[in-house]
């Protein structure tokens, strides 16, 4: 797909492009293939709407979240990523990428994952697929992310643990490129965000824009226009670019929320959009956490999921060409997001999601009343309860 | 023709084949780096390949990234490799080559690094994530700077691509033995022989074999069907099992010298 801000093949702007081992081009050159012919293939589409649908239990809801409107004192609508199957939104990526491994006859998949939510949803579809299995997770998340490890095994899939770095997402991303490098012939790389080597920045952004897409037509039928702003936390940045993408073209703000952990000026963050500078990271040029030589810094969130010191190449294009804003919020105000949402609205968010709310909560008061904002509720916190409970 | 280019011819007239070593540099000190170096070249290494120590290197299996992690906590810098690479290059005349990956190259700034490079006298530049499709300003200052761009070819790399490497290539090609991380191997992959061929059918460059090479033998098998050999996580596990500075010299002058041995035809 041709689009607004790829300029060229895998470049947005100065970021993107392929820097990859050369032992990889052949499989990247192979899946930017089979990716564009699916792309264009009705049928494609056709089977992808029909998983999305009938097993993800698409689309999701488009919620008036009343009381939480009354405490921002403007319109919040949250986009129910939480209600897809599987907890979160990762599941609309996986589905896609899991039927374009099977028109490349690759029977094997492996994954990097943090918060474990990408890995669920990849061992869901290894196992509806009855594809080979096999996740990538940091020592620390695997420790902090218990529940969902449990899951992934449930579902059939072998957890590879990583204690390389600070056994968080960028290790775990690290040991599932080696893996596939070893495994390039029968093995996808089912990555999870908008980041690496082209095509995934392209690829994962187009199937996560069911969600901007349904957004779209949920705003027309229930408010009859286009919201004001868009709001969506940002690890490496595939739920905020599936909703921000559909709407690229219009007078409508979009905000993303990096973690800034215990604050930017401790150093412990995760919000390279923030205080990163360009770099190459897995596999494309970016905003990343480096010294002054280069190495990657690690990150720092209470949320797996944005613990990580890379954000997808589109973003910084964003982020550079002013079309989004980017800000962050720190781990406590996650947290107090985390447990307002819940007592305010009986839904309790993940701690990811929590850093998109934390920043409507934190603005509550600079919007207009008739503003219409849509926050992506990107995953439920189920998986989070026991480590919040530990930290409250 | 250029230095790494000689070497290789020097070697073929000779009947034999190149010996390539590759040690990182700051493990376990930049200053042993330089005597470890030495070493090697008079042990019979026809090249010698210093490793720029990264944090994140994909193409690395356990041994170098544990090397180079035990370099970064020894606080290796990029300047502290060049500072080593100028001393290295005091004592040794065979071609010196540096390896990394592209971003510290890329934060150094790819004109800087090349200048540097060449006022210390380095003869040729790996970067092992980065492909020659990304690799057009790499090499336009790599040229001006008469560095030698080093590219690498895998099993799994399509004809014209690999067509396009050896264009861009201008010391050796650099021939991936396998799909894979680097790390020693016991063996040698059955298609090897297809593998250089298929390159060798476009190139007149002189080829090399690394990923997984680690003994003599493999380093004889692999000169039979190649233009050289190139050693690195076989040499780093000499370097970190030794019990200390004064084992460590004479067991890696040993263990290079065998594989020197082997290189003949």
């Amino acid at each position: 797909m041709t689009t607004a801000t790829e300029q060229r093949s895998g470049r947005f702007g100065r970021y993107g492009g392929q820097y990859v081992p050369e032992t990889l081009m052949g499989a990247l050159d192979e899946l930017v293939e089979a990716y564009e012919e699916a792309w264009a293939d009705p049928e494609f589409h056709e089977e992808l709407e029909y998983y999305w649908r009938h097993y993800a239990g698409r689309p999701t809801p488009l919620y008036l979240a009343e009381r939480l409107s009354d405490l921002c004192e403007t319109q919040v609508y949250l986009k129910r990523e939480d209600l897809n199957h599987t907890g979160a939104h990762k599941l609309n990526n996986t589905l896609g990428q899991v039927l374009l491994a099977r028109r490349m006859g690759k029977p094997r998949l492996v994954a990097e994952t943090g918060a474990g939510q990408h890995g669920v949803a990849t061992a869901t579809v290894g196992a509806l697929f009855g594809m080979e299995t096999v996740v990538y997770m940091g020592v620390e998340d695997i420790r902090r992310q218990r529940l969902n490890c449990f899951r992934m095994e449930l579902l059939g899939a072998r957890i590879e643990p990583v204690e390389s770095g600070k056994g968080t997402l960028k290790d775990a991303t690290n040991e599932a490129i080696r893996d596939w490098m070893t495994n390039v012939e029968n093995t996808h790389y089912l990555m999870g965000s908008v980041c690496g080597p082209h095509p995934y920045p392209t690829m994962v952004r187009d199937f996560q824009t069911v969600i901007g897409k349904e957004v779209r037509e949920q705003c027309r039928e229930q408010i009859g226009r286009l919201p004001d702003m868009l709001v969506a936390c940002v690890g490496g940045g595939s739920n905020s670019m599936g909703l921000f993408y559909p709407f690229i073209e219009d007078d409508v703000k979009l905000v993303g929320v990096e973690g800034a952990g215990h604050g930017l000026h401790t150093g412990e963050h995760s919000a390279p959009l923030a205080v990163g500078s360009f770099g190459i990271l897995h596999g494309s040029a970016s905003q990343i956490m480096q010294d002054e030589d280069g190495q990657i810094i690690n990150a720092h969130s209470v949320a797996a999921g944005l613990d990580y010191p890379g954000v997808g190449p589109e973003h910084a294009y964003l982020q550079e060409s002013g079309r989004a804003t980017y800000v962050s919020v720190t781990d406590e105000q996650a947290l107090d997001a985390f447990e307002q949402l819940s007592q305010l609205e009986g839904i309790i968010p993940a701690l990811e999601a929590a850093h998109a709310l934390a920043w409507v909560i934190e603005q509550a008061g600079n919007f207009g009343e008739d503003e219409v904002m849509v926050i992506n509720l990107s995953g439920r916190g189920d998986k989070d309860a026991a480590e919040v409970k530990s930290l409250l | 023709m250029n230095s790494i280019q000689q070497t290789f011819a020097n070697s073929h007239q000779a009947g034999r084949g190149v010996l390539v070593v590759y040690v990182t540099a700051g493990d376990p000190s930049l200053e042993e780096t330089v005597e470890i170096m030495t070493t090697v070249a008079e042990a019979g290494a026809d090249i010698v390949e210093l490793g720029i120590p990264y944090s994140d290197p994909l193409a690395d299996g356990p041994t170098i990234q544990a090397a180079s992690q035990r370099a970064l906590e020894a606080g290796t810098t990029i300047q502290g490799v060049f500072d080593c690479a100028t001393q290295i290059r005091q004592r040794i005349s065979i071609p010196l080559v540096i390896m990394t990956c592209y971003n510290p190259i890329l934060q150094f700034g790819p004109e800087a690094f090349a200048v540097e490079a060449s006022n210390i006298g380095v003869d040729g530049v790996v970067a092992s994530d980065l492909p020659p499709s990304e690799a057009d300003e790499w090499c336009a200052v790599a040229a001006e700077h008469n560095i030698a761009a080093i590219f690498l070819v895998a099993p799994t790399t399509p004809q014209q691509r690999v067509a396009r490497a050896v264009e861009c290539t201008t010391g050796f090609v650099y021939a991936v033995a396998r799909p894979g991380v680097t790390g020693a191997r016991d063996q040698l992959p059955e298609d090897l022989k297809g593998s250089v061929a298929r390159i060798r059918q476009v190139t007149d460059l002189p080829i090399a074999v690394g990923f997984g090479i680690s003994t003599p033998q493999q380093v004889a098998a692999v000169c039979e069907i190649a233009d050289g050999a190139i050693v690195g996580s076989a040499v780093i596990n000499i370097i970190a099992e030794a019990s200390d500075h004064e084992a460590r010299l004479p067991q890696v002058s040993q263990f290079v010298s065998g594989l020197a041995a082997a290189t003949r035809w």
